[in-house]
């Protein structure tokens, strides 16, 4: 095999393939359809695929739209800062605006119930991260993401942001209660 | 055009004396850029391990942004300019194309990484490697990466250039070897990973400079991750490159079936680059048939490609040891491996740790809903420092210990320390990532200083497993960074005071490859006669059942979040 030698086959494209190789070869294509197949499978027959319904948004479009929701909506406010605490409106939406460094505002769900919920930002990206359940969405500022959400269980849950929004990001908490 | 030949007597590796000097002068700059890295890695660590958290909040995330740019860019990028100038003037016993160009690419990457880190370090470019905008740095953040990037690309026309000369000169006969043809498909997506980056990168200097009013958030994503990565793609190819590279110096190994392996290595360009999207499985303004169509097609392919790669690899290893009589059982051929060669033992944990770790939490974590699971949390660093990591700088560090002697004309003092520092690194690196990702599955947050939330309105308390994972990532971290330590200590030792060896006899053409030596393996083409490899089957369906469960297991767990549509 050395190269003062002319090689057996110069070619590489004229050399066969071993038996092994090709066997291997269609298993793992077949494991990649099937990984194809179960997202497609997913969004049929599915519980948990993210939103298509997306508008291009301004920032000062989408504070305005969320300050008439809470203006209308809020029921209480809580902390020393009266972030104020909303329900749903008549149409199960919602609206929750994520700026630097808060998500505003609190919202209050049911269980079992179907809700729309707004959600931009109106500066940085930053991350929707719900915990416990972990559910972690991307929101971008410039663009309204209507994300159909099902809460399965009564509790206090934390919107953590999770991108990267300046110095007071690991302050960025906000609250959803489910009832 | 007058050039000289050193012919290293232990390998019989023939350098051209100027590519001779632009490998050592990279080679030593991308150390140099880990040890940074390291240093700044050290304090991410302790500032993450919840009991010490070392620095302040600024402080933190400037460190962090330092760690990724030096780690991701700089130290890989020089290495890898260090191994295209290998695998083409010196495989291919040429000399390299444009000397005076290839000393360009150096200074401007040199110039480049510093302008970039000064930006960094002065404090007002703490945006992280991704800098999403309208989070904004300094304009000399980007500029330096523009500067370093142009000097990138003109590395890889300086290795588009040998080969030209090489088949013109004729250097070679028949095809390339498999190492270069590897090391053309990096270049390859390189230039494509460049170009994208250009069409974000100088934009955003425009409007860090307040030429342009503003940047969309969502295109800029888009396009930015074309560069960030494709980019890993580069890598990648690098480091299969280099797999096939020690396989042959270490064993003598061929290929199973040279038309496979290349094949796979064609499968990266074709595909590999478009999977950037699994990037944006989470994002508002990508639709689901867009997010599935580049997940899977385009994907898919290239996961295919790195199966068969890790097929191959093993396989070819395989095949040559048992060749040479090692036929016992299944796994003879791998007991009686090296194992205290470090070059050996470094390629292989490479390779288990990028394929086993690496590959099928990469899969997982690109599949469009599961993405929902562990977008931007802990798991996402988790999963890349087992695919950038234990993939590719343990596979750079593991041809180091054969480029000391052959390149710098060194021998590696301590051969005990060496024997052990690929075992060292390598395993750390592998459970830190592991903990890294039981961190993320819990939710833990990348790129977040406090798990507490000091200064928020409400609390949120992480489940007490998740702070025991975080204790772990801070230990088996601060492991790794004493083992890529060492490794820096070893190489820096043995090239400022190891022994030195005799750089062997000039000529002023290329001679003869002398039999039975590494070049003559690392240089041949051919594939090897059609040996049974029941051992590297075994390995294949043993990740193959892993990928399988891990894969389903965690549709288990999106099934039980709330109901989204």
């Amino acid at each position: 095999m050395s190269a003062i030698l002319p090689p057996s086959e110069r070619l590489w494209w004229k050399q066969p393939i071993a038996g092994q190789e090709w066997a291997w070869i269609g298993i793992a294509f077949v494991w990649a359809m099937i990984m194809f197949v179960m997202m497609v499978y997913w969004h049929i027959n599915g519980k948990q695929n993210l939103s298509n319904e997306v508008y291009k948004t301004t920032t000062e479009m989408f504070q305005a739209k969320t300050d008439a929701f809470v203006k209308e909506n809020t029921i209480r406010t809580e902390t020393e800062q009266q972030i104020p605490v909303a329900k749903a409106n008549a149409n199960n939406e919602a609206f929750l605006l994520a700026r630097l460094w808060s998500w505003y505002p609190i919202l209050e769900l049911e269980a079992g119930k179907t809700y729309k919920i707004h959600l931009s930002s109106v500066d940085y990206n930053h991350g929707f991260s719900l915990q416990p359940t972990n559910i972690n969405i991307q929101v971008i500022p410039g663009y309204e993401h209507v994300v159909k959400m099902t809460p399965t269980k009564a509790g206090t849950y934390a919107i953590v942001c999770n991108e990267f929004c300046g110095i007071g990001h690991h302050s960025m908490l906000g609250r959803i209660y489910v009832k | 055009m007058a050039t000289t030949y050193r012919t290293c007597p232990r390998t019989g590796l023939q350098f051209d004396l100027d590519a001779d000097k632009l490998m050592r002068w990279n080679a030593v700059a991308g150390v140099l850029w880990l040890l940074v890295g390291g240093i700044t890695a050290l304090l991410v660590i302790l500032t993450r391990w919840p009991a010490i958290k070392l620095l302040p909040a600024d402080q933190f995330y400037l460190i962090l942004t330092a760690h990724g740019i030096d780690m991701l860019i700089l130290w890989i990028i020089f290495f890898e300019m260090a191994v295209l100038y290998f695998a083409s003037s010196t495989l291919l016993r040429c000399r390299l194309a444009t000397p005076k160009l290839a000393w360009v690419q150096f200074w401007l990457m040199v110039v480049g990484g510093i302008m970039t880190n000064v930006a960094i370090f002065q404090g007002e470019s703490s945006v992280m490697f991704t800098s999403y905008v309208p989070m904004q740095a300094a304009p000399h953040f980007y500029l330096g990466i523009i500067l370093f990037a142009v000097g990138a690309l003109i590395g890889c026309g300086v290795f588009f250039g040998t080969l030209v000369v090489a088949k013109r000169e004729k250097t070679y006969t028949g095809s390339i070897p498999l190492v270069t043809f590897g090391a053309m498909t990096a270049a390859i997506i390189a230039v494509f990973t460049i170009a994208s980056g250009a069409a974000i990168l100088i934009p955003t200097f425009a409007w860090s400079m307040g030429w342009i009013k503003e940047i969309d958030a969502q295109l800029y994503r888009m396009v930015w991750w074309a560069l960030g990565h494709s980019s890993q793609q580069i890598n990648v190819a690098a480091h299969v490159s280099i797999w096939y590279l020690v396989a042959a110096v270490a064993f003598g190994a061929k290929p199973l079936s040279e038309k496979v392996s290349r094949f796979a290595f064609l499968l990266y360009i074709l595909f590999l680059q478009l999977a950037s999207a699994h990037h944006l499985l989470s994002d508002p303004g990508m639709s689901a048939e867009w997010k599935v169509l580049n997940t899977s097609y385009f994907m898919y392919f290239a996961v295919l490609a790195s199966m068969i790669h890790g097929f191959t690899v093993p396989g070819a290893i395989e095949a040559a040891q048992r060749k040479k009589g090692f036929t016992n059982g299944l796994f003879e051929w791998l007991r009686k491996a090296p194992w205290g060669n470090p070059v050996f033992s470094g390629m292989f944990i490479s390779l288990v740790g990028f394929g086993f770790i690496g590959g099928i939490s990469g899969v997982v974590l690109g599949t469009e809903q599961i993405n929902m699971l562990m977008h931007n949390t802990f798991y996402v660093p988790g999963h890349f420092h087992a695919t950038v990591v234990v993939g590719t700088t343990l596979a750079f560090m593991a041809i180091t210990y054969l480029l000391v002697p052959t390149l710098f004309k060194r021998e590696m003092m301590f051969p005990k320390l060496c024997q052990i520092q690929p075992y060292l690194y390598g395993l750390s690196m592998i459970v830190l990532s592991l903990v890294m990702m039981g961190a993320g599955t819990l939710g833990v947050s990348r790129r977040h200083w406090d798990m507490a939330f000091s200064g928020a309105p409400f609390q949120y308390e992480w489940p007490g497993a998740a702070y025991l994972m975080m204790g772990l990532t801070g230990i088996f971290g601060v492991i790794a960074v004493i083992g890529g330590g060492l490794w820096i200590f070893l190489v820096v030792w043995s090239l400022l005071f190891g022994k030195k060896l005799d750089g062997g006899a000039t000529h002023d053409k290329p001679v003869p490859i002398p039999d039975q030596s590494a070049a003559a393996a690392a240089s041949g083409t051919g594939s090897e006669e059609h040996v049974s490899v029941p051992g590297t089957v075994v390995l294949a369906m043993t990740l193959l059942v892993c990928f399988v469960l891990y894969y389903f297991v965690n549709w288990k767990y999106l099934s039980e979040v709330w109901g989204l549509s």
